[in-house]
Order: C-alpha cells, then sequence, then structure tokens
C-alpha cells in the first residue's frame, strides 16, 4: 500500500442552479483521507455531505477543484474510466438505497460482480455470504418492496462489500436501522476495516455511531469545520 | 460480455412481464394485422383471376339488344345461326365460335329433381369456354344434325340428380323430354360473378329448337380468339359484320353487343387490386397504432429505466453494457412478438382462405416490411430513451423523475 492518499479533494466546488437560485453546496472543500482510515462525515441537513459523497464516489462532476483517487486526477479520466474505477475499488452505500425494485436481494448483490465478470457458482456464492454477514441470508428471494426500510438498507451494504472494494462510501448506512442492527453493521465494517484495510467513509448523525471513527468530518454550509 | 447482457436483458424481461408483454402485444398486433389483410387481399385477387380463367381465356360474346350498363339489355332482334357462320367465315383469328339459347328447366332422375340452365349449343362451346369432358364423348355430327335427345351435364347436376358413380348412358328427364347422358363436364366451380358453373346441362342446338324454344332464335354466340390474336380486334370486326348483317345505318346505334371478357377481368381486378390497397391501408393504420402502443408503454417506462439505468452505472456497469443490455432487451422482445405475429397471420390466413375458398398466399416482402416497422419501433423507443439516460452522470440518472 503507497503512502499516498486514496482520496484527495483540493478545493472543490459545486453549485446547483445559476444567478439567484444559485446553490453552493459544496464551497471549497479540502479532504485527505489516507488508505485504511474510517473517516465519518457530520453536520447538519442540507451542509453538502451527500454532495460530498457522491463527487468522491465518481458519480457526479465538481464545478471546479481537484479531486485525486489514488494519485489520479478523477477530472481527466473519461466516463468509462470513472466507471471501471467505481466497478474495482468503490463499494457505495446510498442515503436511498437505490436497490432494482422487483428483483430479488440476491439478484441485486449479484450485480456489481456480473459486471466484474464473476462466474456464476462464485457470483453466488459471494453473494449469499454477503447477505449472510448482514444477517438476511433468509430474505435472499425478497424483492425490495417485500423487505422492510432497514432491510433494504442491509441489502444495500451488502451489494457494497460484496466486491469486496477498496472504498467503501456509505451514506447514513444505518439511517433506518435500530441500535441493535446499527451496532452489528458498525461491528462489521470495523472488522472490515481492521482486517482488510478497508478504508471507509461513512455520513452519520448519530454520535454513537460516530465513536467507530479514527477521524470526524464537520459540515457546515458546505464547508469543513475544523476537525474535532 | 454479450452472454452478460442476455442474462442481464432475460432478467430485464421477466422482471416487468406486463411491459414486456404489453411491447410483443404491440408487435404481434402491428405484424399480424399487415399480413393478414395483404395476404387475403392478394388471396381474392388471386381466386377472382382464377376463375375468369376458368370462364374460358380470349373469350367474346354476342348478344342481340344494346348493352347498357351491366346486365340491361334492350330489345332487339335475336341473333340467327347464320350470324354464327358468318362470324367463324369472315373474321380472323378465331378458335371457335358457338351459337347458344337457353332456358332454365327442371331435370329429372328417378325421384331427385334439380333445376338448372339447359343450354343448346354445340361442340365449340367446350372449345369457347375451354371446358375439358371428365367421360363420355361430344355431340356426334349426326347428333348436332338431328337435333337428338342427349346431353352433357354439369359436375353439380351429376351431383344433385344422378349421385356418385358414372352418370353416363343414363336418362334424365328434361321437363317431358328424355335425354340420354353422353358426357361429363369436368368441374369449375363459382364464375366471378357468384354462379355455379357446373350446374349445366349441353344440348344439341337444333334439339333445343325444336324441343324447348319452339323457334330457331340463337341467344347468344361465344367466340374465343385464338392465342396471342388481340380482342379488341376481334370485337371490333365482329361488330363491323354484325352491323353489316343487321343492316344498320350509319350514325345509328347498334341494336346488339359484343362483350369482351377481357374487359370484365380487367375491371374485377382492378377492383380487387384496389380492395387490397384498402386492406393495405388499413393494416398500416394498425401497423401504426401498434408502433403507437409500443412507444406509450416505452416512454411510460422512462423514468423507471432511466433510475435503473444510475443504479447500474453507479454499481460500476459501462455506459455501452447498459445499452447493450437494453438494445438486447428490445430485440428478443421484437423478434418474440414478429415470430408470434407472423405465426398468428398465417395461422389466421390461411383458416381465412379455406373457410372462403381462396388460394393460400403469402407476400414474404410485406411480412419482411411489417416485422422491420415493428422491430424498428421497439428497438428505436426502447434503445433511444436508454441511450439518452446512460450519457446522463450517474447521480442525474438517479435522481431523475
Ligand atoms: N440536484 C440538486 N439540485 C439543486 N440543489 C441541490 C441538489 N442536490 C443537493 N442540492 C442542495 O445542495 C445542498 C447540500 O445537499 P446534500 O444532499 O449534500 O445535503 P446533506 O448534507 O446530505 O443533507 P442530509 O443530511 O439531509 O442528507 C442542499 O442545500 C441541497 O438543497
Ligand atoms: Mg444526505
Amino acid at each position: 500500500m503507497s503512502a499516498e492518499p486514496v482520496i484527495a479533494l483540493s478545493n472543490i466546488r459545486k453549485e446547483y442552479g445559476r444567478g439567484e437560485a444559485q446553490v453552493n453546496a459544496l464551497d471549497g472543500i479540502d479532504l485527505s483521507v489516507a488508505p485504511g482510515e474510517f473517516v465519518m462525515l457530520m453536520g447538519p441537513s442540507g451542509s453538502g455531505k451527500s454532495t460530498c459523497m457522491n463527487l468522491l464516489g465518481c458519480l457526479d462532476t465538481p464545478s471546479s477543484g481537484s479531486y485525486r483517487f489514488r494519485g489520479v486526477e478523477v477530472g481527466s479520466l473519461d466516463r468509462e474510466q470513472q466507471a471501471l474505477l467505481r466497478r474495482h475499488y468503490i463499494g457505495f452505500v446510498f442515503q436511498g438505497f437505490n436497490l432494482l425494485s422487483r428483483t430479488s436481494a440476491l439478484e441485486n448483490v449479484e450485480l456489481p460482480l456480473l459486471y466484474r465478470g464473476t462466474p456464476k457458482a462464485e457470483r453466488r456464492a459471494r453473494s449469499l455470504a454477503a447477505l449472510e454477514q448482514v444477517g438476511l441470508a433468509e430474505r435472499a428471494d425478497h424483492t425490495p418492496a417485500e423487505l422492510s426500510g432497514g432491510q433494504q438498507q442491509r441489502v444495500a451494504i451488502a451489494r457494497a462489500m460484496v466486491t469486496e472494494p477498496s472504498l467503501l462510501l456509505a451514506d447514513e448506512p444505518t439511517g433506518n436501522l435500530d441500535s441493535a442492527r446499527s451496532e452489528e453493521i458498525m461491528q462489521l465494517l470495523t472488522r472490515l476495516n481492521a482486517e482488510q484495510g478497508l478504508t471507509i467513509v461513512m455520513v452519520t448523525h448519530e454520535p454513537d455511531i460516530a465513536r467507530y471513527a479514527h477521524r470526524l468530518v464537520h459540515f457546515r454550509d458546505g464547508r469543513i469545520e475544523e476537525a474535532a | 460480455m454479450l452472454w452478460n447482457a442476455l442474462l442481464l436483458a432475460l432478467r430485464a424481461i421477466r422482471r416487468n412481464v406486463l411491459r414486456s408483454f404489453l411491447t410483443v402485444l404491440g408487435i404481434v398486433i402491428g405484424v399480424g394485422s399487415v399480413i393478414i389483410m395483404v395476404n387475403l387481399g392478394n388471396a381474392a385477387t388471386a381466386s377472382v383471376t382464377a376463375q375468369i380463367a376458368s370462364l374460358g381465356s380470349n373469350m367474346l360474346i354476342v348478344r342481340p339488344g344494346q348493352r347498357r350498363g351491366p346486365g340491361s339489355n334492350e330489345e332487339g332482334a335475336a341473333l340467327t345461326l347464320a350470324d354464327a357462320e358468318a362470324i367463324r367465315r369472315e373474321v380472323p383469328g378465331l378458335a371457335a365460335v358457338a351459337p347458344t339459347a337457353n332456358k332454365s328447366m327442371t331435370a329429372v332422375f328417378g325421384n331427385s329433381n334439380w333445376s338448372t340452365t339447359v343450354t343448346g349449343t354445340d361442340n365449340a362451346y367446350r372449345t369457347v369456354r375451354d371446358w375439358a369432358l371428365v367421360s363420355g364423348r361430344d355431340f356426334t355430327p349426326g347428333e348436332l344434325a338431328g337435333g337428338r335427345a342427349v346431353c352433357i351435364i354439369g359436375d353439380t347436376v351429376r351431383r344433385e340428380l344422378i349421385g356418385p358413380g358414372d352418370p353416363i348412358g343414363v336418362r334424365i328427364r328434361l321437363k317431358n323430354i328424355a335425354c340420354e347422358v353422353i358426357g361429363l363436364l369436368e368441374p369449375k366451380g363459382q364464375s366471378s360473378m357468384g354462379q355455379d358453373q357446373d350446374d349445366a346441362v349441353l344440348v344439341p342446338l337444333r334439339m333445343f329448337w325444336r324441343r324447348v324454344a319452339g323457334n330457331q332464335d340463337v341467344g347468344a354466340i361465344q367466340l374465343s380468339a385464338r392465342d396471342g390474336v388481340a380482342t379488341t380486334k376481334v370485337q371490333a370486326q365482329t361488330e363491323r359484320l354484325m352491323r353489316e348483317r343487321r343492316r344498320i345505318k350509319d350514325g345509328a346505334d347498334d341494336d346488339f353487343h359484343v362483350f369482351d371478357m377481357r374487359q370484365i377481368t380487367n375491371t374485377l381486378t382492378n377492383t380487387t387490386r384496389s380492395l387490397t390497397g384498402l386492406l393495405g391501408a388499413v393494416a398500416a393504420v394498425s401497423l401504426l397504432v401498434g408502433g403507437i402502443g409500443i412507444m406509450n408503454i416505452m416512454l411510460v417506462s422512462v423514468t423507471e429505466r432511466t433510475r435503473e439505468i444510475g443504479i447500474r452505472l453507479a454499481i460500476g456497469a459501462l455506459g455501452h453494457e447498459v445499452l447493450l443490455q437494453f438494445l438486447v432487451e428490445a430485440v428478443v422482445l421484437a423478434a418474440l412478438g414478429g415470430v408470434a405475429g407472423i405465426a398468428l397471420a398465417l395461422g389466421v390466413s390461411w383458416l381465412a382462405s379455406d373457410l372462403m375458398g381462396m388460394p393460400f398466399l403469402v407476400d414474404w416482402g410485406i411480412v419482411l416490411i411489417a416485422f422491420l416497422f415493428s422491430a424498428a419501433v421497439g428497438v428505436v423507443f426502447g434503445y433511444f430513451p436508454a441511450r439518452r439516460a446512460a450519457r446522463l452522470e450517474p447521480i442525474e440518472a438517479l435522481r431523475h423523475e
């Protein structure tokens, strides 16, 4: 593992709209995350956490500024290269889950492996194992509509982890879970972080959850406040 | 990768059963209706043409009276046997000339009786009508000259009166005339006017004159031109000859008419052809409706598809992989619908032509056009919204409403 940071944001801005209606969702962000780090993003609603996560996940393009992922300037990559970067290095848990509807939990979890070209038997085994880890093995055949919010969230976590990414980006992954489930998920993430050196950037509102992090980053009005 | 796309496409089809079904249905309706309509139109044209051909090719009919639109004759002096002989002598290019006179009569055999048309004529009649004998023989010169009571019967008369088996030698009665059957005509089926041509009894003209009509009138003279001779020319020459013979002054109207069957043929073929055109137009509309149906389904599902594409892109799918999946999905549905539509159309056309006694014809050109059109609609409206979505930033696709 190189000493190079996994993530290096410098002076990142993201503006929505134009003129009067312009919103500065991110207003000059500098953030660096080292390999194996477990970072929590916190801050009031609307402070730009999700916007920042989307940029980190190469799902969106900043208005200005530089984002280097493992030393590579993301802005210089074309769409396909960014997609390959997501495919091979990044697992993403959305605030709104974003599971495929009318598709079983198992098939949802399998999907990223399918795009990686993992053979069928291995795909199945790894997806089942991932569902097992989030405690949903017996719900593998259920579609999102047949799952509770918390269960959907855990499927989304399983989908993000199944590819064994080197960076896990999770936007409030415990937002819909009770405290016991949240504990379990956090222990799972901590274990992956410690044993496999998985780098984790995660958004949370809950101070209880925040204590698992190595470092907290506070957002306010699109800026990062002094680290706690 | 194509394998993956196929797998994903099949999963998507299974997931969206209703949407897939409606898409396929749109294609089935579009493809099916066009093929059915065009096939039936063509079959109608072909059967009309075949029926006309069965009337006898290159045939003309001379009748007394003015022609006043189809079917209506004005009285004119009857034709004579001498007219027929004059035509045979003086009009060049004729294959045969048959004087005819007919009357509707009841034929009796045993307990059965059957109302039919009895035609007095000679052996040239079969040549003009291009009508073969299945069994038996023509009239002998002796029978013709002596006006003997012998007859050649059509297939319907045999069936209704005598029943199965060879009718040769059987004696039937026409009104009160005992008449020996000497020949059986080959079945011809319905004429283009819907008459049963096989409902006929032929007797020697002299026998008809003496024992049926009681006069020596010829009702109509039927002619056939030799192959390669223009019937219009024959018509003109016959008209000139008849005017001369009937002493019609220059400028006066004809009191007879010469009917060219080819004109009827042309009229009828044109009619059926415009019928085919009309059916084709109706079919084109149904094709369009089917296409709009597909388009609607595809456009309604654009939001869902766009979000789905966003998800796939976010978890690492490449734009062209997603597109390939959607393309394969569209192609699979189009192919399914196309094949089902073609199968349905062929089945229905076959059944319909069987029921209506028409030939079963398939216009493969139309099959291809209908299939390509529907497939194109499916592919275009399935593929292009997907392509637009795949070009968005993943997060924009995910947020699509
Ligand atoms: N697509 C968009 N168009 C316009 N404005 C947007 C868009 N997305 C986000 N914003 C604005 O950017 C700001 C930051 O939003 P963001 O979603 O990053 O907040 P957040 O910190 O994740 O909040 P929460 O804790 O509620 O999830 C908000 O003011 C929001 O209104
Ligand atoms: Mg958020």
